[in-house]
């Protein structure tokens, strides 16, 4: 197993190469470092001194690939390619575009993400779960035929939505929590109450619908049928041996959004005011901080890779017929 | 008029017609043709036919732009004015009340906020003003809510009339065409027992005529949602927005089709190192948390529009390539999905009999892959199609809402909730503009769901996972 695990660690090497590959074709090659000094700087009135300034403080003076006026290994390693990308690596970021380092800010910053995503998938699997398996429970019943059309249209309701609506509901009206803010240790749980429960909310209509699916698919096996026949109570069979066996594939694919949950959400973020990583991420869109965006689109592929990894062992856990080799 | 043919509107055409072909090709094939019969024969799916075929009426007469003429005194050569419109535009332009001041309510005859008002006795007061077009026509504020309930009743009666007719034309055409009374189809349909659902189509048909002869009758004297912070008509907006959801959840499938389809089938079929690198290029693709990919590729968009501002000759082209842009980026971001089922599904038919069979009679790879390969897949490309439709409907918002999205120009409902949901915190609170997205989004997204399963039931019920 750990020949497998050694194998496919290389081969995430190449794929972090091929995404820091194209982020490098998307910030520098589309664009030259001069365009987005222009952008920085205003875009009209700017004068070749000042182009050369803000390019030189942060780094982009220097050639995309190869530098002929240095000499021996330096010709390659100082390079834009070299500096920018080939760093990233080894999770050295650098500093952003407003100078300040990047890799303190996201270490900072994934914690109140953290506390928004993990209780939003613990809750909301838990949930989700519960639900489906009573709706499985109750398969081919008008009650089933509602949950589906209410998870459809659940589905239905863009997350906007969901937040809108709670942040009304619970901060406007009901003046339970306050809108949007946040605060540290205990005192941050009041501003986190909310984002988690529309989070879970929000996700509640497909999470139910598609792990019906998976336990009525459950049921249909022979396993069940022998379980049934040898005189065990429905609630046993479905307790027991349709849950254990649909939680395959819902924990394993449940382990490949693990590492990602670092990352934090976008959306809610910013409309709940939580400094966490999405909202890193949204500040430097909008502030145009290139540096940021290239950081964290490799942070995101290496978490991504490590989720995959990890569902793979994951499955030869909860599935003993699967052996990594 | 001359005609403006933006980047998506050809697109946009280019996929009706091929959707055409496809159609007229599909009822000429009976394994083509049953699923989609299936699809039909369930009432909510047909019902979400009727409905997206609605909206999609709407994006099509929204993607038939022009210069309008200018009306010169002159008289002898016409001008063009710089401006780029639609056919909706010109419909709606002459239905819809006209441009307020400010915000108001739906149906409401006074601005949202006060103003310093002159009365009878000349005293100056601070008091809500009476709007410039909506409800002008009445004579007693007081008329109000009785013009309204009169003028709903007419609208409903002249939808009923006009559904009346549509059913009257298309009973006809379905008795010349299957040769049957007239009296006996009326009869099958009341009953329910014809094999397509009927019956509901023409239901949902009655309630969309009913709403389109309420709104005909309301729209010119009363804003029927409302209107914004500059005092533009919220239906308006709402019913032009609509192209561009359309064009979001339909044109990224068009554009990563040919990709998707080429990559997928050649890497299950050939193997070997075309296996190994096309793998490589989609899971490096795919590992890019697709937010983030959006975001880089959305912010080198901005640098390079800023950069070539002066290439473009008007506000409507430069927001048009920001939409196809989009759709590139989005298709990027999902094409690796249906190119890895591709894949896997093309590695099963390679073993099979025909193929080889195929092969044994000295057809090239790619007559083998064009005639035996491409329509045995073609099902998962058609479910995939449908089921990405309501995601990406909805990605939209979210990114307009993060400024990723289609220019902020451009009518959207994710620009129209990005606009609004600040005035929750007003009080009393404008919730008609949030309401309207939230409807015609909800709507859409419903029907496209419901169309999307009943599809992938159709075409191939054991397909689950391509959720």
């Amino acid at each position: 197993m750990s020949d497998y695990l050694l194998r496919r660690l290389l081969y995430a090497f190449p794929i972090l190469l091929g995404v820091n590959i194209i982020t490098f074709f998307l910030f520098f090659v589309v664009n030259s470092p001069d365009d987005m000094a222009r952008i920085h700087l205003g875009n009209k009135y700017v004068t070749t001194d000042a182009i050369e300034k803000w390019k030189g403080d942060r780094g982009y003076d220097r050639p995309l690939f190869y530098n002929s006026e240095k000499y021996g290994r330096d010709k390659l390693l100082d390079t834009i390619f070299y500096a920018k990308t080939v760093k990233l690596f080894v999770f050295d970021f650098g500093q952003s575009d407003s100078g300040r380092d990047i890799g303190y800010d996201i270490s900072q910053r994934m914690w109140p993400s953290l506390m928004i995503t993990l209780p939003i998938l613990i809750l909301g699997l838990f949930l989700t779960i519960s639900l489906a398996l009573a709706v499985a429970f109750f398969r081919a019943t008008y009650l089933d035929t509602f949950a589906v059309i209410m998870c459809v249209c659940m589905m239905s309701i863009s997350g906007l939505f969901y937040i809108i609506g709670g942040q009304y509901l619970f901060s406007k009206l009901l003046k339970i929590v306050p809108i949007s803010g946040f605060d540290d240790g205990f005192l941050a749980i009041k501003f986190l109450i909310l984002p988690i429960v529309v989070g879970v909310v929000g996700g509640l209509g497909n999470g139910t619908r598609w792990y019906r699916t998976i336990f009525l698919e459950e049921v249909n096996q022979d396993y069940v049928r022998t379980a049934r026949s040898k005189g065990l109570s429905e609630k046993v069979v479905f307790y027991v041996h349709v849950l254990r066996n649909g939680m395959i594939p819902i924990l394993t694919g449940v382990v490949a959004l693990l590492p990602s949950l670092f990352l934090g959400s976008l959306i809610t973020e910013a409309f709940f005011g939580i400094p966490g990583l999405g909202s890193y991420t949204i500040e430097a869109i909008q502030s145009q901080d290139f540096s940021v965006v290239r950081a964290m689109v490799f942070l995101g592929s290496a978490l991504y890779i490590l989720g995959l990894v990890l569902t793979d062992i994951a499955y030869t856990f909860v599935d003993p017929r699967i052996s990594l080799r | 008029m001359s005609f403006v043919f933006l980047i998506t509107d050809v697109l946009l055409f280019l996929l009706i017609a091929i959707l055409l072909v496809y159609g007229i090709y599909a009822l000429r094939h009976e394994h083509l043709f049953r699923p989609w019969k299936q699809v039909v024969s369930k009432p909510f799916s047909m019902c979400a036919v009727v409905v997206l075929s609605f909206y999609f009426l709407i994006a099509i007469l929204d993607s038939v732009h022009f210069h309008p003429t200018i009306e010169s005194s002159s008289g002898e050569d016409v001008q063009h004015s710089a401006r780029i419109t639609s056919v909706l535009d010109l419909v709606l332009g002459s239905i819809i009340a006209g441009t307020e001041k400010t915000y108001s309510a739906p149906f409401s005859i006074y601005a949202f906020t006060k103003e310093t008002l002159v009365n009878e006795d000349g005293y100056m007061v601070r008091d809500y003003p009476r709007l410039r077009h909506a409800g002008s026509h009445l004579p007693e504020p007081a008329s109000r809510l009785d013009d309204i309930l009169n003028r709903s009743v007419v609208g409903v009666g002249k939808g009923i009339i006009g559904w009346i007719f549509f059913c009257a034309i298309i009973i006809f055409m379905m008795s010349r065409i299957q040769k049957l009374a007239i009296r006996g189809i009326v009869k099958k349909i009341i009953r329910g027992q014809s094999s397509v659902s009927w019956r509901t189509f023409f239901l949902s048909l009655g309630i969309i005529c009913v709403l389109v002869g309420m709104g005909l009758q309301l729209c010119p004297h009363y804003h029927v949602l409302g209107t914004d912070q500059v005092g533009n008509d919220i239906l308006y907006q709402a019913l032009k927005s609509a192209r561009t959801g359309l064009i979001i959840g339909t044109l990224t499938t068009l554009v990563m089709l040919p990709f998707a389809v080429i990559f997928g089938v050649s890497a299950g079929y050939f193997g070997g190192w075309v296996d190994d690198s096309i793998q490589y290029m989609y899971t490096t693709l795919s590992s890019i948390p697709s937010v983030l990919l959006i975001a880089a590729s959305a912010l080198m968009l901005d640098v390079y529009l800023a950069n070539n501002s002066e290439t473009f000759v008007s506000v409507t082209a430069r927001a048009d390539l920001r939409l196809l842009c989009l759709c590139l980026i989005l298709g990027v971001t999902t094409w690796t999905g249906l190119c890895r089922y591709l894949r896997a599904e093309t590695l099963k038919l390679r073993e099979s009999a025909y193929i080889d069979a195929s092969r044994a009679f000295g057809a090239v790879p790619w007559t083998t892959i064009w005639k035996h390969v491409v329509p045995n897949v073609m099902h998962i490309v058609t479910i995939s199609m449908v089921l990405d439709f309501s995601g990406l409907v909805l990605a939209e918002a979210a990114l307009s809402y993060l400024n990723i999205g289609v220019d902020p120009s451009m009518e959207s409902w994710g620009n129209m909730i990005n606009g609004a949901r600040l005035e929750l915190a007003r009080e009393p609170i404008v919730w008609w503009s949030l309401f309207a997205a939230f409807i015609f989004m909800f709507i859409l997204v419903l029907a496209a769901n419901i169309f999307a399963d009943a599809v992938r039931d159709a075409f191939d019920p054991r397909l689950r996972e391509l959720n």
